[in-house]
């Protein structure tokens, strides 16, 4: 999809104004919260838990090459095939060229964001492939010609009211459906149509497991497993951090995983691919195909922002970031929205493109404390920030406050004299009232709030006087 | 026992009485207070990418503050970033790291210090308050303070607590990002606003400048009749002066009248 990352002011000024998404927003709003939290109460080992799964993302990652050979090597021996892609012009290429071999014409998705990360639906239909999505969610927003505003609700922004309103448009009835049982009920009578007459089922992956050669896949409606084992074809679309060593250490993460993305214990469906259909399998593919994609991540494997390739996707760092909770994920204008995003959205689209996202945070922790993977979040956005400060990046105006500013702050006794000035000033202007509602320069403080006045002597000062009065001075 | 205030950028410019208010909690609990030349912690070079000024203050707030045997300041925010940022900050300079490691672990917030390092949870004061208290990000996330405040409060005479609900979320200050992202920024003090407004409170305390200085911003723009104090002022029995953002009115000192204790 087209970044509008560059625009993220703007757009967060529209999602403050759209009634219909801040309604959503609102009744979407602490369900997440409360359902995690509950799991959590309900799990006393979650923290020792926590520290197990760092350290196996750690160890992995410090040995990734290792493991995506043994992770390749043992897709080959169960008859699958590994592809490897650089870049998402090279995936998009590899699965269209997949799919062309396996004479296609419709190609069923499971929810994948590295599909929307390399924008496959996009490349299948420029293909001559019809692409439909799976997962109710996506459904929904293929349908609305949207992107995902969350990385595991994807159409969270939506009403029922706008979903039936969707669905009346596009499955030609006469009447909007008035309950969530009939369209979930719709829903599932299209897509078991398309289910049946796919010719190629793609997924992502949630992990790849190297001792096996398998992809885990999971998935709250089944769907993952109809897309995966109807079509005569299964290509499995993963970012190449989602190998972990064994099985034993999926079962950890997978603890972690559905509890703080979800609450639940564990998602409704947890499937594990193996190659295609061996002699004697009631199903599957006939053909197997893991397309690993880089877009990025070796780079990061070995620089400032390793710690983001332990991401799981759970999305609880959006569930808890009130920017998120405020705007919603379109705001953030690419395929990765909340504290994760606005680490990831610039390490893949650049600086330029989104140099918005890792600013537009108060740096509160809220994400990095809820985070399974303890990824230091806010520790990331300021890196980032770091970069764009080196790079001459920021609004002049920006740059040259912080260069005034710092100038003082490295010299006390000039700081103390130019801030006595103003403090004085200010408490003059605003000592009767108390604050000011309005002051030239300080519009994007006063334009919500009063500026309070303050007591017209600094503290240092009023301590020199209070020495002096104390005979110590 | 030699304690060195650091009382913070807002606090020195902006709210002496709460620089008044720390040093006589930390007298009465038996420090000795004293206040070294200082600016600022550096968070605003520090937060925004511009690691060679945070470098630069950094230095010199470790210059003027070691040698005490403890550094306390009354926000989260700044011992935030005094405990847990500098040593992050010199990583090619192992002499600088050493001393910035040093004085990490002598620093103190000020609620945190008086109740787990002196032992002190009464104060004798009293304010006749429903109150509510706001826990900055940085005090109960980067520092861990929670029950502290709340051990402090319980022992003010008059004074009543109401919870805040969705008290783990930020208010909206953030530094520059609320003058850099002021929509957002006013979204989230405003929904602060309201969490505060269905507590009934009267008051809101806080132990962080930053986000008082925002809360009561927004409070006094909604017209709210809320009174806004640093939790310090309260424990020194201090609240005899207009809340922050209030006018001066005749019962109270002047600005220039003699402060303190």
């Amino acid at each position: 999809m087209k970044s509008t990352a560059h625009a993220f002011k703007r757009n967060v000024h529209v999602a403050l104004h759209d009634e219909r998404l801040q309604r959503a927003l609102h009744k979407a709003g602490g369900g997440f919260i409360e359902k995690r939290r509950a799991a959590l109460d309900a799990l006393p080992e979650f923290e020792e838990l926590r520290r197990s799964a760092r350290a196996i993302k750690d160890h992995t990652l410090a040995h990734l090459d290792e493991y995506l050979e043994r992770f390749e090597a043992e897709v080959a021996a169960s008859g699958g095939q590994v592809h490897w892609a650089a870049t998402p012009e090279q995936a998009r290429r590899i699965v269209v060229e997949l799919c062309a071999q396996a004479g296609a014409k419709r190609v069923t998705k499971g929810k994948s964001m590295v599909g929307e990360e390399i924008g496959i639906n996009e490349a299948l239909e420029a293909g001559g492939f019809e692409a439909v999505e799976t997962d109710l969610g996506e459904y929904i927003i293929q349908l609305a010609h949207e992107p995902p505003s969350h990385i595991i609700a994807p159409a969270i922004h939506k009403s029922r009211q706008d979903i039936a309103e969707l669905f009346r448009e596009h499955h030609g009835h006469h009447e909007a459906l008035d309950s969530a049982r009939a369209i979930v009920d719709e829903a599932r009578e299209r897509l078991r149509a398309a289910f049946l007459s796919a010719d190629v089922g793609i997924t992502g992956a949630n992990f790849l497991i190297a001792e096996t050669g398998s992809a885990i896949v999971v998935t709250n409606e089944g769907n993952g497993d109809l897309t995966a084992t109807l079509p005569r074809t299964h290509i499995v679309l993963a970012g190449l951090e989602k190998v972990v060593p064994t099985l034993e250490d999926a079962s950890v993460l997978l603890r972690l995983l559905a509890r703080s993305a979800t609450g639940q214990a564990f998602t409704a469906y947890t499937s594990l691919f193996t190659g295609p259909r061996r002699a004697g399998d009631g199903d599957g593919p006939e053909t197997f195909h893991v397309v690993l994609v880089d877009n990025g991540r070796s780079e990061m494997l070995g620089n400032e922002f390793h710690d983001m390739l332990r991401c799981i996707r759970c999305g609880a760092c959006l569930n808890h970031c009130p920017i998120y909770g405020a705007v919603g994920g379109h705001a953030y204008g690419w395929v990765y929205p909340g504290p994760m995003g606005a680490v990831l959205t610039p390490l893949m689209q650049g600086l330029g493109e989104a140099g918005d996202l890792p600013n537009a945070s108060s740096l509160c922790g809220r994400c990095e404390a809820v985070c399974p993977m303890s990824i230091p979040l806010p520790g990331l956005l300021r890196r980032l920030r770091v970069r764009q400060y080196a790079a001459g990046g920021g609004s002049k105006r920006s740059r040259w406050a912080l260069a005034a500013w710092a100038y003082l702050a490295r010299r006390p006794r000039l700081y103390r004299w130019v801030m006595g000035l103003g403090v004085g000033v200010l408490a003059a202007l605003g000592g009767r009232r108390g604050g000011l509602r309005r002051l030239p320069g300080a519009g994007a403080w006063t334009a919500s709030r009063d500026l309070a006045a303050p007591a017209g002597r600094t503290f240092q000062a009023q301590w020199q006087r209070h020495l002096r009065g104390r005979g110590r001075g | 026992m030699r304690v060195a205030l650091f009382v913070t950028c807002l606090v020195d410019l902006y709210r002496p009485r709460v620089g008044f208010a720390a040093v006589s909690l930390l007298e009465r609990a038996g420090c000795e207070v004293v206040v070294p030349v200082q600016t600022c912690c550096g968070q605003p070079a520090y937060n925004n990418g511009d690691l060679g000024d945070a470098r630069a203050i950094a230095r010199q707030v470790i210059a003027a503050f070691e040698g005490f045997d403890y550094v306390v300041a009354p926000s989260g925010s700044c011992a935030g970033m005094l405990k847990c940022h500098y040593p992050t900050l010199f990583e090619d300079e192992p002499d600088w790291a050493a001393r910035a490691e040093v004085l990490a672990a002598r620093t103190h917030e000020l609620i945190a210090f008086l109740v787990d390092e002196l032992g002190r949870e009464d104060f004798a004061a009293r304010f006749e308050a429903q109150v509510t208290y706001h826990d900055s990000c940085s005090s109960l996330r980067e520092l861990h303070v929670h029950d502290q405040p709340r051990r402090l409060l319980a022992q003010v005479e008059g004074l009543r607590l109401n919870e805040l609900a969705d008290n783990e979320v930020c208010c909206g200050f953030g530094g520059t990002f609320c003058v850099k992202y002021p929509e957002l920024s006013a979204r989230m003090v405003d929904d602060k606003a309201a969490c505060i407004h269905e507590t009934g409170a009267d008051t809101v305390l806080a132990a962080d400048l930053g986000c008082l200085l925002n809360i009561a911003g927004r409070l006094h723009r909604l017209e709210r009749p809320v009174r806004v104090y640093h939790i310090a002022e309260v424990l020194a029995d201090m609240t005899d002066a207009p809340g922050l953002g209030e006018a001066p009115n005749a019962r109270t000192p002047t600005p220039d009248s003699e402060p303190g204790p």
